[in-house]
């Protein structure tokens, strides 16, 4: 679960980003939606807890993430937050296998590399595991990037705009990826969009509409 | 997966980058090590050839000649000195032992050396096969005289006139080989050794002498010469007066090993100090093309390291990463160039020892190359650590907001 209070954020004296109240139960699944601009990214951020915001109180898995030092929220992340950004950003000098050990190592846990091996055979990659980023396909390496976000377990996972950019049926073939890895992990999924074909396949919605001038 | 593993993939991604850097830092240590090595072993030749030797008599001309021809048998000899004055100098009070010397002959390259016994003593010589001179014309020779020209126990051969290869053969009288010594890294190696008399011998026609084993009796006292006397002091008050003594009351001139070998050497450093100062610009130099190559990699990875924040590595994990591919870079760099130090200076050992100079090798090591190894590594830390200091301050959410 998280829950987010009287979150406000300005960047350079400009408020970005105002949120009164949102709420979300353990295993709930929802899209956050808005116009371009309206700081689906920033709050994004602030959920990953890779951005400070302004004001506000941020509660994710039961932890106050504004109380926590850098360096604690750093292993707070790398072990509960999973996050599957817009441009994926695999990292391409390591193969697909070592960018998911990658991840256990550093979120400070314990390098696992039968759990590796289970994560990309859910998501049909077994075959890719010694491939490097730059070798896949881009649906391969967006599902690589799924695998890296969900390999430690997440209790939240937070995907960018996962489907812009895609046709209709891989579309489907994403978000259903990410539903069922949310739900195989347990984990609060929030999928920021403005994509309105996703919109009817997930239950809850949260309407950004910007902060007025 | 670790600091180390991630290293070494970033590396290899940039192959051809690496490898220049490795390659630069590796030349700048290979070229200092070479320094070291030669320069180590020329000086403890030269200090154990030296040793035990406090002054050497020779004739009149300069004092460094006198030592580089007699201690380590390198330039030619000023001259001869007369037998009676240097026994009177081998006698004197302050004189602990006194070995003479009459060169002159050589054998392919390799020196003739007339001298007593107590020559083989005082450098400690062990024989490989056969034992020393006890007759005219039988000789010891050295090592590596054996290796080069093939000579064994019994082998009779003709010395040479003068100290080149040129020089006309004693055909009259050959020499026979009664013992071969062992390697002992001293100048003996390269040394044909005998009787003073067997020298002389040589030269006997000139004096119309008919028994070459009683030439010692049948010569003339005026006729007999040596070439050097190497002297060991009987007391350290001897350095203060015997020079002088040598000096103002004969013919002949006293030199120091110890004062011109320094001397020697403070030549010789200056060509040394313009290399090593050549050597270190390399190394500098391959710290800041290393600098430059991390720099510019952080543009490049400014995706990675914002992500690799977002997967739960602190700033100063990426600040670690970053310093640990300089180090690495420098290790390899470091340990490649020492390698390659130590077979170059193999190398030139070939090359000095066809030249027949002082012999060098590639196989030792010297503590002072542990020093060299860590200044390659604080190169390479040195020149991470302003791209360290920048992955240290990522900003993630700056980054990836904007890709």
């Amino acid at each position: 679960m998280f829950s987010v209070r009287q979150l406000a954020h300005a960047y350079d004296g400009k408020d970005v980003l105002r949120v009164d109240a949102w709420q979300a139960e353990q295993g709930a699944q929802w899209l956050m939606l808005g116009p371009s601009g309206s700081g689906k990214t920033t709050l994004l951020h602030v959920l990953a807890g890779i951005l400070r915001p302004s004001a506000g109180q941020v509660t994710v898995a039961d932890q106050d993430m504004m109380a926590l030092s850098p360096s604690a929220l750093d292993r707070f992340r790398g072990k509960h937050i999973g996050i599957v950004l817009q441009r994926l950003h695999l990292i391409d000098s390591l193969t697909v296998l070592n960018n998911l050990l990658l991840a256990q190592y550093l979120a400070g846990e314990a390098q696992d590399a039968a759990r590796v091996c289970e994560v990309l055979a859910s998501l049909d990659l077994d075959d890719k595991a010694h491939a490097h980023p730059h070798e896949l396909s881009h649906g391969q390496a967006q599902r690589v990037a799924v695998a890296r976000a969900v390999v430690n377990k997440p209790k939240l996972l937070l995907a960018d705009e996962p489907t812009s950019n895609l046709d209709d049926a891989r579309c489907v073939q994403v978000l259903d990826l990410l539903l069922a890895q949310a739900h195989a992990c347990g984990a609060t999924l929030v999928i920021a969009t403005h994509d309105q074909r996703i919109k009817s396949r997930v239950p809850n919605h949260y309407e950004l509409t910007g902060v007025a001038a | 997966m670790n600091l180390a593993t991630i290293s070494f993939a970033y590396l290899k991604a940039r192959r051809l980058n690496t490898l220049l850097n490795i390659l630069l830092l590796a030349l700048g240590v290979a070229t200092i090590v070479l320094l070291l090595l030669a320069t180590t072993q020329l000086d403890q030749r030269m200090r154990r050839d030296a040793q035990g030797i406090d002054l050497v008599i020779g004739a009149k001309g300069s004092p460094m000649q006198v030592i580089l021809s007699s201690i380590y048998h390198l330039d030619v000899p000023t001259g001869n000195i007369p037998y009676k004055q240097a026994l009177e100098i081998s006698k004197h009070r302050m004189v602990k032992k006194a070995m003479p010397l009459a060169l002159g002959d050589s054998y392919k390259g390799a020196r003739i050396v007339g001298t007593t016994h107590d020559y083989l003593t005082h450098y400690d010589a062990k024989f490989a096969s056969g034992k020393r001179w006890e007759k005219v014309l039988e000789v010891v020779i050295g090592a590596e005289v054996a290796a080069r020209t093939g000579l064994k126990l019994g082998d009779k051969f003709h010395g040479s006139h003068g100290l080149g290869d040129a020089g006309d053969a004693h055909e009259a009288h050959p020499y026979v080989v009664a013992g071969v010594l062992a390697r002992s890294g001293t100048v003996l190696d390269r040394l044909v050794i005998c009787s003073v008399e067997s020298v002389w011998a040589m030269h006997a026609d000139h004096h119309e002498i008919k028994d070459i084993n009683d030439i010692a009796n049948q010569m003339k006292e005026e006729e007999k010469e040596y070439t050097a006397l190497l002297i060991q002091y009987a007391s350290p008050i001897a350095a203060a007066m015997l020079p002088r003594y040598v000096n103002n009351n004969s013919a002949m001139q006293a030199a120091s090993p110890a004062y011109e070998t320094a001397r020697l050497f403070s030549i010789i450093g200056v060509g040394v100090d313009v290399l090593r100062g050549f050597a270190l610009v390399l190394v500098f130099s391959a710290g800041l093309s290393v600098f430059i190559a991390l720099y510019n990699a952080l543009n490049e990875r400014r995706y990675d390291l914002a992500v690799m924040r977002t997967l739960g590595a602190r700033p100063r994990t990426l600040m670690l990463l970053l310093l640990f591919e300089g180090l690495l870079l420098a290790l390899i760099g470091g340990v490649l160039g020492i390698a390659l130090g130590h077979g170059l200076t193999e190398v030139l050992g070939h090359a000095l020892k066809a030249a027949q100079q002082v012999s060098v090798t590639g196989w030792i090591w010297v503590q002072t190359e542990w020093w060299v190894l860590a200044l390659a590594a604080g190169v390479g830390v040195l020149a991470a650590l302003i791209p360290a200091w920048r992955a240290y301050r990522t900003d993630i959410a700056g980054t990836l907001a904007r890709g």
